[in-house]
């Protein structure tokens, strides 16, 4: 291998690992989000706090137009 | 492009649950009558127009209905559709206080859906002031193919048995019956033939539109009446030259409500074959000629934008729109929750949560939820709902039947009102008449009302 192969191999391998370095701040991100969306399933959790199965069942309407 | 008036009404859906279950019940007919006690003092039925110029009345099978007042821009048209839910929401919140001090205890749920759990179906019926010279085949012939696939942008979704697919696009499609028909409670139609114009009946005709979705998010109204303003537009122009007349529109609407993909493709009574979103682009491009050689709006410009970006999504996956579209924000957020909490879709909390999406009561509501959280795309700002709860709006005859209601209001004079008339009672004993709907003023009438 001359060493010119060599050295662009090197090179790729150096931006292989900066790519997975930057991929560590979304990761980040992404905690955030979950913790953000296990927040908001709570929060459905309560606008359902009623016996689901009664309510629907006792949704009864005429009907309109 | 020229003025239109704009109007919108939504038969809320109500149901009254007790705080200890099966305590007392009360019927729905009960509940409207709290529900509008207040506003209704000393007449004989429940139907009153408001100081913004919005009708609030009990329609045909006890729902709670809000009419809102002539509306020249759709932007200011979504703001008062949603002005009349929080209208209702704070009427809700007095007659419970109400139904509390004769010993009913519990809560009142509003629903801005068109489905009970059975099946029953309730409305949202768009209305639009159109000019009398079209004719009215040409017109039928024109807008089926647009309302039939307008429903990927402008459906509520709903869930469905899970041998049928778990889930569709419209809550309405399944209830329209026929082509073009008069009926509102059976048979309903694409098109509904009546013509009630409130105005010059030589100049103008009402299109009743009864085959939409109500809508929670404010992007989904604003595209359906914006584009549908357009197409009127067009049709009145007489600029559509294409044909989309469609094979069998009543079983077309109805599959495209089965299929989230949007990809089913329809026939065209040419034997072509094509898409819900490969129509509606045929009827973008045409609005983009139309409005080459037509002068164009801002408010026409973003309706314009958003029918485009929205369409693009849908050609490649829906689920991009899950900020913009009802049927769309409320399927991931379904999915999202049973996947989280381990639910089947037929699971009674699923169909609850569907109903809790359209729960006009904010605390209350899975839409509002979401919207509180930033996870929905606004078109107004609550300043411009807060605004026109109590104001109607500046450039149509509302705004002059407004000032009316606010004078009978202040218990100033006495008057009978309706869409295209105030009469003043004793001592005036005068009739103001108006059957042009686009003049805010009436000379005569605003020098009676600053001098009461």
């Amino acid at each position: 291998m001359s060493t010119e192969k060599q050295q662009e191999h090197l090179t790729r391998d150096v931006d292989e690992t900066e790519e997975i370095q930057l991929n560590v701040e979304p990761s980040e991100m992404d905690e955030e989000f979950v913790e953000d969306l296990d927040t908001l399933l709570d929060e459905i959790d309560e606008i359902l706090e009623e016996d689901s199965q009664e309510f629907v069942e006792n949704y009864i309407q005429r009907g309109g137009q | 492009m020229k003025r239109r008036i704009y109007g919108l009404e939504t038969e809320f859906g109500i149901i009254w649950t007790p705080d200890v279950p099966r305590r007392k019940t009360l019927t729905v007919q009960n509940v409207v009558m709290y529900l509008f006690r207040e506003i209704v003092a000393g007449r004989m039925y429940p139907d009153v127009f408001l100081e913004n110029g919005a009708r609030f009345y009990q329609d045909i099978g006890c729902h709670p209905e809000y009419a809102t007042p002539e509306c020249d821009d759709v932007a200011e048209l979504v703001a008062h559709d949603k002005a009349g839910e929080r209208i209702i929401t704070r009427l809700a919140s007095n007659a419970e206080r109400r139904m509390r001090n004769d010993g009913f205890y519990g809560k009142i749920s509003i629903f801005k859906n068109n489905l009970d759990t059975p099946g029953n179906t309730y409305g949202c019926h768009e209305n639009y002031l159109m000019e009398r010279h079209v004719d009215f085949r040409q017109l039928a012939g024109q807008l089926i193919p647009f309302f039939v696939t307008r429903q990927v942008f402008a459906g509520a979704g709903k869930i469905k048995p899970s041998h049928r697919g778990y889930y569709a696009i419209s809550q309405r499609a399944e209830h329209i019956r026929e082509e073009i028909s008069i009926g509102t409670t059976t048979a309903r139609g694409i098109i509904n033939t009546r013509d009630e114009p409130h105005a010059d009946r030589e100049k103008y005709r009402r299109l009743h539109v009864i085959v939409g979705d109500s809508n929670m998010s404010e992007f989904s109204t604003f595209l359906k009446v914006g584009t549908t303003g357009i197409i009127l537009r067009m049709i009145e122009d007489n600029f559509i030259q294409q044909r989309f007349a469609l094979r069998n529109p009543v079983k077309a609407i109805q599959d495209i409500s089965d299929d989230t993909t949007c990809k089913h493709q329809i026939e065209l009574q040419n034997g072509k074959r094509l898409s819900a979103v490969e129509l509606q682009w045929q009827y973008l491009e045409c609005a983009k000629r139309y409005l080459e050689q037509a002068e164009s709006d801002s408010t026409t410009n973003q309706v314009m934008a958003r029918w485009e970006y929205v369409l693009t999504c849908l050609e490649s996956d829906p689920m991009q729109l899950d900020r913009e579209l009802d049927w769309v924000i409320k399927w991931k957020w379904l999915q999202t929750y049973l996947t989280k909490r381990g639910f089947e879709w037929d699971a009674p909390q699923v169909k609850h949560l569907d109903l809790k999406y359209h729960n006009v009561r904010q605390e209350e509501s899975l839409y509002y939820t979401l919207e509180n959280r930033a996870e929905i795309e606004r078109i107004v700002k609550d300043e411009q709902i807060r605004h026109a709860e109590h104001f109607p709006p500046e450039r149509t005859r509302a705004k002059f039947r407004g000032k009316f209601i606010k004078k009978v209001n202040e218990g100033k004079v006495l008057c009978g009102v309706n869409w295209s008339y105030i009469q003043l009672y004793e001592p005036y004993q005068i009739l103001y008449l108006s059957t042009d709907p686009f003049k805010p003023e009436f000379d005569e009438a605003s020098r009676t009302i600053y001098s009461i």
